[in-house]
């Protein structure tokens, strides 16, 4: 075996164990640490299947965001458990929650298994779209999300923008339109202050530049977007940012700037190049770039707020 | 001569990312555990970055290795304090 296939061996049993660890643990914040290891591999895993734009994305959302986010969950949940202690699942909901766990891992592997060997490809006709109406990027991924799969590429920004109002109408009546609590105590340690205004600025050019350069290499607006909405939430820990106002119109407008500007560039190319989401032949990268310039807008907005959660009655 | 000194600069960067692991196993409360991982983090990536720029294609791949290791400092000794921090307000 040689030295490459033995990592990748020992990587793919290091993802298995680690993934059966966070199922196992039964602290909630060791399984919270467990995932985001796992979401570390994940990003390698992707790097070693030739696929770093993938990679990218898995380490700045699986192993950055959603740890902030399922931290913050957990300190929720532990307050509230503190604060009523619901009776303990009988018996019979254990044995019944593990068998329908069971019978959907049980689907899942049997759909895995019997696979076509030679699965049915779009990959041809997604190379052949990249080339026509993306033409100019040299990131070929790039050009399929915008182009051959722009219909699904701007409605997961609109699933974004879902979860943020989901996230937000869970709040009291009364606190509707306020801003969400601050993510950290009211005085933050001078190393986490330290932190945030030197990571913040580099990291906000680092950002920049994985969505620019996204249109020739690895990169892009997710991976750019979530990067600078990770800089955003280390400056509201720090407390150097505070979360805005929910009724901010100027946080409303970022949010759903980027759909927006997707769904009337991708009208107007009904208009001016035959059909929805068609870009002029000529003119396809200047506007595929304007598009995702606006995605990394709504994306840097809709973590930090998803994060931040809904918004806090108690003015104090 | 550049290998040579790419492969030394590297066999010590495993070293210490070796004994930084072995500490964080073997040590016996969190505060000796966190010294073992900076040790690792801060020499163990310098030395592999170190070992890294002449093998780099151009300049600005070099300065974007340096950055990384950088990256990682200002990262690792940040949070190194605030876990300490965390640790010291548990123990009161």
């Amino acid at each position: 075996m040689s030295v490459l296939a033995a990592l990748d061996l020992g990587l793919a049993l290091l993802v298995v164990g680690v993934a059966a660890w966070t199922v196992s643990a039964r602290n909630l914040f060791a399984a919270v640490v467990g995932y985001v290891a796992y979401g570390l591999l994940l990003a390698l895993v992707w790097v070693r299947l030739y696929a770093p734009d993938v990679a990218l994305t898995e380490a700045a959302v699986g192993g950055g965001v959603t740890g902030v986010l399922l931290v913050t969950a957990g300190k929720r949940l532990d307050a509230l458990a503190s604060a009523e202690i619901g009776a303990p699942p009988g018996r019979g909901l254990k044995i019944f929650a593990g068998a329908l766990a069971a019978l959907v891992a049980g689907a899942l592997a049997w759909v895995v298994l019997t696979l076509p060997s030679t699965p049915p490809s779009l990959a041809p006709a997604a190379a052949e779209a990249a080339s026509g109406p993306g033409a100019g990027l040299g990131n070929p991924i790039t050009a399929v999300l915008i182009s051959y799969r722009s219909f699904d590429t701007m409605l997961e920004k609109v699933v974004l923008i879902l979860a943020v109002l989901g996230v937000w109408s869970v709040g009291a009546d009364a606190a509707w339109g306020r801003a969400p609590a601050p993510l950290r105590k009211p005085e933050p340690d001078g190393a986490m202050i330290l932190l945030a205004q030197v990571l913040a600025p580099v990291g906000l050019l680092i950002g920049l530049h994985i969505f620019w350069v996204g249109a020739d290499a690895p990169g892009g607006a997710f991976q750019g977007g979530a990067l600078l909405a990770a800089m955003g939430m280390v400056a509201m820990m720090a407390r150097l940012m505070a979360p805005p106002r929910i009724d901010s119109r100027k946080l409303r407008l970022a949010l759903v700037a980027g759909p927006a500007v997707f769904l009337v560039v991708g009208v107007a190319g009904l208009m001016l190049a035959g059909h929805l989401f068609a870009y002029p032949q000529n003119f396809a990268k200047p506007l595929i770039l304007f598009i995702e310039a606006f995605m990394v807008v709504s994306i840097a907005v809709a973590l930090p707020m998803l994060v931040s959660g809904p918004p806090d009655g108690g003015a104090k | 001569m550049s290998d040579l000194f790419s492969l030394v600069a590297i066999c010590a960067g495993v070293f210490f990312f070796f004994a930084g692991t072995v500490g964080l196993l073997r040590f016996p409360d969190s505060l000796t555990r966190l010294h073992a991982l900076s040790k690792a983090d801060n020499l163990g990536l310098g030395l592999v970055v170190l070992g890294l720029i002449p093998r780099a294609d151009t300049p600005l791949a070099a300065l974007k290795l340096v950055v990384v290791w950088a990256l990682a400092l200002v990262s690792g000794a940040s949070t190194a304090q605030l876990i300490g921090r965390a640790l010291r307000r548990g123990r009161k």
